[in-house]
């Protein structure tokens, strides 16, 4: 996080942290779409007081070029794994089909590959909001390893790789995702999605079940919704 | 269909709900023909379990008819009689195929939410929280049950509902905890409660080679029933101390394996709004877990203390000391259901054990919210509430 240019005074920062803090923690008390709203909004305040400036997007007029836009601490880094009981080739080529992304990817809509390892991704972003972005694959190696970053022009900067190692004597898949992105409206982005209960490595972490459940089980499991809906997820 | 609904504390009522539908390839919707309430369903109702919702259908022993089955479900056909363990398992994760199918991986929808509870989701139950899947239970005259080309036992008609319908929960969980104790001859078991888990213990401990088995409860038509159809020698703590009789009775050396079908209320909480609830668990931690601590107490050297009774939150004055001095071991655990199901079927069928000697009382699903109070307060000498839809 950058933070020494734009400093302001320590007063300043501390009436914004304050401000920030109980306008966030009211709204969420609120426990309703208002409160919400009204955590979001408050939620720059904080962000300025810890950071000492507004939340702006990350490499303004560079947009585009992942090795800028991600180099060393920016956009936001997830990492996670999970364990399969099938065999790597398996598990390699379901997630090497692009198209079978969205099965698992709750916030992907479609993935359409466009050949020579191009492919079109359209996701649904807060306030469902479409983002579209084209990628390229820029490692690929069976049973290994799978990267990509996104193309100049896109709506959103992300690169990640997801590798493939046996576990437990080769019985097991153990497969890891390194996802790096810069949101659209940059780091304060995901912190409002933070905010709002939407954190990124529990998305991919809950995906990542998914893929799971869908080629281990067959399917993705699902409760008959009650007399009263479901509030918690 | 009617439906036995939580609405709160101590708020049972039957409910006209809509009919399950298939959602799932694996599924199957089951016509029920008998259920039960589980000991574990008070706990629900005295509203000890957290995301239980109001409209949520309770129950997760029972029985019936496959009534229709998914496109994917190979297993089953329409007409099957069938008997459903409580724990929901996808037959094909690393849990499932270790034979350890409480712990399924991929059968709680909500598994998130026991994750930030327990660092791991065990499988998904019926009818036992949302934290727990939200599945809808039993208590009903239809169910829609997931996986169910790995779940439902196949009956014989050659054997009643009432001799086959504890195989959805109780009588495998008293056979595993009693196979928890590595019982060897000569063995001595303590069986601390004298509910339907602990009568099911009781009888498996025989089944597994017990030399003797003591119960221990203050109720005396529950000591009756273990010592008259379980064959047990029985101690009512309410008039002898325990910790005293059980050494007297095994030479000063203590039960080979103790056994505590007791339980705590199931709680706990990462959520900000189970934070209060986990609180009052601290309080009845000082309190309930009594069975558990007399159990390390009373157990030998280097035997074992089994531990069927459901504990759910974080214990108080746990004796973790006495359990490291004397060597002990500790099991526990949800029931591994569909390993334990096809064997226990086949002791029923062979004549060692008739299970029905349990049920106390017969009644239609109208009679729930009725049930539950009796049930709880142990009026009427209630042991098992058997309910059937009318």
């Amino acid at each position: 996080m950058k933070i020494a240019d734009y400093s302001i005074s320590d007063a300043d920062r501390i009436g914004s942290l304050a401000a920030g803090t109980v306008l966030v923690a009211y709204g969420l008390s609120r426990r309703s779409a208002g409160g919400v709203w009204l955590a979001a909004a408050a939620a720059p305040f904080v962000y300025r007081g810890i950071v000492g400036d507004w939340p702006r997007p990350n490499g303004m007029g560079v947009r585009g070029d992942t090795r800028t836009a991600l180099a060393g601490g920016r956009g936001v880094h997830v990492r996670e794994s999970i364990r399969l009981e099938m065999p790597i080739d398996e598990v390699y080529r379901f997630w090497r089909r692009l198209e079978n992304l969205p099965r698992f990817m709750s916030h992907l809509a479609s993935v359409t590959d466009l050949g020579n390892g191009r492919s079109h991704w359209v996701a649904r972003g807060p306030a469902n909001l479409k983002v579209e972005w084209d990628a390229e694959i820029i490692n690929d190696v069976a049973n290994k390893v799978i990267g990509w970053r996104s193309l100049p022009g896109s709506d959103i900067v992300t690169a990640g790789s997801v590798t493939f190692s046996n576990a437990r004597s080769a019985q097991s898949t153990q497969v890891s995702v390194n996802l790096q992105y810069e949101p659209p409206a940059g780091r304060a982005g995901s912190f409002v999605a933070i905010v709002a209960g939407r954190e990124p490595s529990q998305t991919i972490r809950e995906d990542l079940r998914r893929v799971k459940q869908v080629l281990e089980a067959g399917e993705v499991p699902r409760a008959t919704p009650q007399a009263t809906a479901e509030r918690a997820s | 269909m009617r439906a036995v609904c939580y609405h709160g504390k101590e708020d049972i009522r039957v409910d006209d709900v809509p009919d399950p539908e298939i959602l799932n390839p694996r599924d199957a919707i089951v016509r029920i023909t008998a259920t039960a309430i589980c000991g574990s369903d008070l706990h629900i109702y005295g509203g000890y379990i957290p995301t239980m919702q109001s409209g949520d259908v309770l129950g997760h022993e029972f029985m019936g008819e496959v009534v229709e089955v998914g496109k994917d479900n190979h297993k089953l056909k329409v007409g099957d009689r069938v008997v459903v363990p409580f724990t929901i398992a996808c037959g094909h994760c690393f849990f499932c195929k270790e034979q350890m199918w409480s712990l399924c991986d991929n059968s709680n929808p909500n598994a998130w939410m026991a994750e930030k509870l327990y660092g791991y989701s065990a499988s998904g139950l019926f009818g036992y929280s949302h934290m727990y899947g939200g599945y809808p239970g039993g208590q009903a005259e239809f169910v829609r049950v997931p996986f169910a080309d790995v779940g439902p036992l196949k009956v014989p008609v050659s054997l009643s509902d009432e001799q086959v319908l504890f195989l959805s929960d109780i009588f495998p969980t008293g056979y595993m905890a009693a196979e928890n104790c590595q019982i060897k001859p000569g063995d001595t078991v303590a069986v601390w409660g004298c509910g339907p888990v602990g009568q099911f213990a009781i009888q498996s401990a025989w089944m597994l080679g017990a030399e003797r088995v003591v119960a221990i409860d203050r109720f005396p038509e529950r000591l009756a029933l273990a010592r008259n159809n379980g064959r047990a020698e029985v101690l009512n703590y309410a008039d002898v101390d325990v910790s005293d009789a059980l050494r007297e009775m095994t030479g000063g050396q203590g039960p080979d394996a103790c056994i505590d079908a007791v339980g705590l209320e199931s709680h706990g909480t990462t959520l900000d709004a189970w934070y209060d609830r986990a609180k009052t668990t601290m309080y009845l931690a000082t309190d309930r877990p009594h069975a558990l601590r007399e159990a390390i107490s009373c157990c030998r050297k280097g035997g074992v203390v089994s531990i069927p009774g459901v504990y759910g939150g974080w214990l108080d004055k746990f004796p973790l000391g006495a359990a490291f001095a004397k060597g002990l071991t500790l099991k526990m655990g949800q029931t591994h259901m569909h390993k334990y199901m096809p064997i226990l079927l086949d002791r029923i069928e062979r004549g060692d054990i008739d299970p029905s000697f349990i049920v106390t009382h017969r009644v239609t699903l109208e009679d729930a919210p009725r049930m539950y109070q009796t049930f709880r307060e142990k009026r009427d000498a209630c042991v098992k509430v058997v309910m059937r839809p009318s």
